[in-house]
């Protein structure tokens, strides 16, 4: 749903209608949609990739600070979710 | 993880089109972050667009389509495992989307298998239809096989409009084809192609593919090519309904927000600069005609002085990588002036080759719907008839095998 809030206990999906994958010849994930897509740097793939509509912001942040041992995550991932979410790329299973 | 929203969106989303063949152009350059590839051509990047025409067979007669006029005069179809071949070969270059359409692509009974190897292969397809043909026992088949997304075309809002514009009687089962779409869950494009006789019908077309559940709408101004060019006078708008068409899209944008995805792009003819049409031949795209002939572009095979090569005698990456139909447009190493030394020639490539061969005679010429080429007036001459036009004299042409074996006869005979 547009318009709803994202917090850390949102569970973004993949819209209907896209797809998330690799492409060796571009050496990067794509998501292909119709008529379109849009080639993704490693940390947007990274992100996208753990949005599987059971996973809350909160878990994907976890996940993504132990898997790159990094910290303070939560804001960049939100801010992607949101940007993803206005260009219709994710959704918001509440 | 810094800097992760930074992503490059490669939008070759169809600027406009005749059914049920749809032009994947892109907007915008591939990778607007990267330096333009000009200058003597480096090896390019995958052909990340591939267009499938199966077949020029279609059961519509649409007097603005951008297949060749002469189509009767080509050779015969591919066979499955040409197509299956094809696919392959393109896949292991990097083609990603893959576009099947024609002529009408469910004209061939073997779209499913062809679907089929090309979920397997991970393309993202999409079949370009008019719908005709489109039955449960095929749609449900395609669903198994792994097709994407169905783009469906319409011809109008009403029935008598629609009807009339493809010659056919359609409009009933084009509205059933939809909702079986939508009950198969598939993403669905409906496309309309606009020009003199139906822009001013905008807002019910709108309306109706609201109606209908569309997911995207294209509002695609007819490009002049093909059949469309040899009807332009009875096609192309006025200024008038073009800036009234503008405002509706306008209106409607405001009153439905973002449920819908709607694209509009002004017909070029009313622009000052030209389409960076393909993203430059060479760059993105390739479509293989249905006798096996690979085209930079759909139009393409009209381009003098250019053999273009046939799938059944060179792989796909031969023709990607060496073969003059592909290489020759490629850089900018074609180009004359205005364009050679215009700051633009890094957004635009200097426009449509085709649209530069048709009203100029020469394919390296500036694309005349730029206000910079020597032959702009070309283009703004025809704008002023269009806004002059009162009564039609001259009958449209419909799209048939017989009117085509007709333009193909006096074609040879000039």
């Amino acid at each position: 749903m547009t318009g709803a809030p994202i917090d850390a206990a949102s569970r973004p999906a993949i819209e209907r209608g896209f797809r998330l994958q690799w492409e060796a010849a571009q050496n990067a994930h794509v998501l292909l949609y119709p008529e379109g897509m849009i080639k993704l740097n490693g940390s947007a793939a990274e992100i996208l990739k753990r949005c599987n509509g059971e996973t809350a912001i909160a878990d994907i942040t976890t996940d993504l600070e132990r898997a790159f041992t990094a910290a303070g995550l939560y804001e960049d991932v939100v801010r992607f979710v949101q940007m993803a979410v206005e260009k219709r790329w994710l959704t918001i299973r509440a | 993880m810094a800097d992760h929203s930074r992503v490059t969106e490669i939008p070759p989303k169809t600027e406009s089109s005749p059914k049920p063949g749809s032009s994947l152009e892109p907007e915008t350059p591939l990778e607007p972050g990267s330096p333009p590839k000009l200058g003597s051509p480096p090896r390019p990047g995958p052909p990340l667009w591939l267009l499938l025409e199966l077949t020029y067979r279609c059961p519509l007669h649409c007097a603005f389509c951008y297949n060749p006029t002469d189509y009767a005069g080509t050779g015969p179809e591919l066979g499955t495992q040409d197509w299956i071949r094809v696919l392959r070969q393109a896949r292991a270059l990097g083609a990603v989307q893959l576009g099947l359409s024609g002529g009408e692509p469910l004209a061939r009974d073997d779209v499913e298998d062809i679907v089929a190897e090309a979920q397997a292969l991970g393309f993202y397809t999409n079949l370009i239809t008019s719908g005709v043909g489109l039955t449960d026992a095929r749609i449900r088949a395609l669903k198994a096989a792994g097709l994407d997304h169905i783009q469906l075309s319409f011809q109008d809002s009403s029935r008598q409009m629609n009807d009339f514009l493809s010659s056919t009687r359609t409009f009933d089962l084009k509205y059933k084809v939809a909702a079986l779409i939508k009950q198969y869950e598939f993403p669905m494009v409906l496309n309309v192609v606009l020009h003199r006789l139906n822009i001013d019908h905008i807002e019910e077309i709108l309306d109706m593919a609201l109606r209908l559940g569309a997911d995207y709408v294209e509002l695609a101004n007819t490009q002049f090519y093909g059949w469309a060019f040899h009807n332009r006078e009875r096609l192309l708008p006025s200024r008038g309904q073009v800036q009234r068409a503008e405002q509706t899209v306008q209106r409607f944008r405001e009153r439905v927000g973002s449920r819908m995805k709607l694209f509009f792009v002004v017909p070029d003819y009313f622009e000052r600069r030209p389409k960076p049409c393909m993203n430059g031949l060479g760059s993105i795209f390739m479509t293989i005609a249905p006798d096996g002939t690979a085209l930079p572009c759909q139009a393409a095979r009209m381009l003098p002085g250019l053999a273009f090569p046939n799938v059944r005698d060179h792989s796909i990456e031969d023709i990607w990588l060496d073969s003059p139909g592909f290489t020759h447009f490629r850089g900018d190493a074609w180009m004359k002036e205005p364009c050679r030394s215009c700051p633009e020639k890094a957004r635009d490539f200097g426009g449509c080759r085709c649209q530069a061969y048709l009203l100029t005679g020469d394919a390296a010429n500036a694309d005349p719907v730029c206000d910079l080429s020597p032959h702009h007036h070309l283009v703004t001459q025809a704008v002023a008839a269009a806004d002059r036009q009162g009564v039609q004299e001259k009958p449209l042409v419909f799209r048939s095998d017989r009117n085509s074996t007709n333009l193909f006869v006096r074609g040879n005979e000039t």
